[in-house]
């Protein structure tokens, strides 16, 4: 109590009413001030005495001004309707606008994934024709090699006849001397069952003593059933035998599909 | 005294709060605005913005802070410094004879009916010279206590111990 009087008559709190103490020490007071009724009391009393020496220093008193002050106060309040009637049309144009826009672009974004798609089916058909027509080219050019064989003047003509276990089987043998070449054109074959491949033999008479000069491989998967074997002996005659895959050192003879000799010329 | 419930309305937007804030201060601040700026035109612009300023900011003020009489009072001193500060009115005012608050008292009894000027001349004949320096500053013209101090030529305690006297006696004449 004894404090709070000492707090009171030490001048603080005109200080405090002026506006005259810093932040801080304002805020203490008003803290203050909330906790003790007569230092409230006080404050109150300083606030009326200087609130009376001011309005004694006025030239008049104001009252009458109350009314163009508050036509300010309503007049501030009524701003903000008349800003929104403007605005009435243009913001629907520019939600249309946009609206237009996005569906135009979505358009344009499909039409341009279509002709995407359109584009690679393509390419792929154009890539398609090209192995094609590479694979014809090739063809061709097979012919051509097959009947510069066949035209070649060094060829024999060796005709393979169907044996015992085939009897329908044929085949053909084009033997030429000079570059150690035998063609067999086993279109007359049968398909070998699994497992099993032709091997082309080549055959000396007196006495009879085959040598193995290759397999027919890939025999389902040539076209044309042609095959270009090398042959460096000197043949008089040709078989062909049933061997299992990879072929046999000796031809089996009970497998033996075709047989021909070559005919003295 | 603080009217707590009128500030919370005030604060709220009450219009009729305002009314009854403005004729509790006005006259008060008006005396204030108008010992600063000595022109009753400009006086009378002053106090509308301020009290423009009090309605708008209401929100603003806070109890912790200070009295809602002091925050009123920086928004009219401010206001008026600013006032006094700008090139058009220093062009206006040539001369500036009167120097406080007082000056406006005397002038003012001079003009008044006899009781009025016997009130006014109560102030003028209680406080001592150094008091009405004193008062002038701190609540006319809002000085903290060091500028004030630096003034006056004062020790900072002193300013305070003076003044707490000064005020006394203004509250004897008052009450």
């Amino acid at each position: 109590m004894e404090d709070i009087n000492e707090y009171i008559q030490s001048g603080i709190l005109e200080l405090y009413v002026y506006g005259a103490l810093t932040e801080a020490e304002s805020a203490e007071v008003s803290a203050t001030l909330k906790q003790y009724p007569e230092v409230q009391e006080e404050v109150a009393q300083i606030e009326n005495s200087l609130m009376q020496l001011s309005a004694a220093a006025a030239p008049f008193n104001p009252e009458q001004l109350i009314n163009s002050i508050k036509q300010k106060l309503s007049g501030s309040e009524k701003v903000i309707p008349i800003t929104r009637k403007k605005s009435s049309v243009v913001p629907y144009i520019g939600w249309a606008a946009s609206l237009l826009f996005l569906l135009g672009l979505f358009v344009l974004f499909n039409r341009n994934n279509e002709l995407q798609n359109s584009v690679q089916a393509l390419q792929a058909e154009k890539a398609q024709m090209e192995s094609q027509i590479a694979e014809a080219r090739n063809n061709a050019e097979r012919s051509q090699q097959l009947l510069a064989v066949l035209r070649d003047r060094n060829i024999v003509r060796v005709p393979l006849n169907g044996q015992q276990v085939a009897p329908e089987a044929y085949a053909i043998a084009y033997y030429n001397k000079e570059d150690n070449k035998t063609y067999i054109d086993a279109k007359d074959l049968p398909e070998p069952p699994r497992g099993m491949v032709y091997q082309v033999w080549s055959l000396k008479m007196q006495p009879l003593t085959p040598a193995s000069i290759g397999l027919l491989d890939k025999f389902e998967e040539d076209d044309n059933k042609i095959f270009e074997l090398s042959n460096s002996n000197l043949s008089e005659g040709f078989g062909i035998t049933l061997e299992p895959a990879g072929g046999s050192e000796t031809p089996t003879m009970e497998q033996l599909y075709t047989l021909g000799t070559v005919s003295s010329s | 005294m603080q009217q707590d419930q009128l500030i919370v309305q005030l604060q709220a937007g009450n219009e009729r709060a305002f009314e009854r804030i403005y004729q509790l201060y006005s006259e008060s601040i008006f005396g204030i605005i108008y010992t600063i700026t000595r022109d009753k035109n400009v006086s009378e612009e002053i106090l509308q913005d301020v009290f423009l300023k009090i309605w708008n900011n209401a929100s603003s003020y806070n109890s912790d802070k200070g009295r809602f009489f002091t925050w009123i009072l920086n928004i009219a001193r401010n206001a008026s410094i600013d006032k006094i500060r700008s090139k058009d009115f220093k062009n206006k005012q040539l001369n500036l004879k009167s120097d406080n608050f007082v000056d406006i008292l005397e002038a003012k009894s001079n003009f008044s009916s006899k009781i009025d000027a016997i009130g006014l001349q109560k102030y003028i004949d209680i406080l001592e010279p150094v008091c009405k320096k004193l008062i002038d500053l701190l609540f006319f013209k809002g000085f903290t206590q060091k500028e004030t101090a630096e003034k006056l030529n004062m020790p900072l305690g002193t300013v305070k111990t003076r003044n707490r006297v000064c005020i006394d006696k203004l509250r004897s004449t008052v009450i």
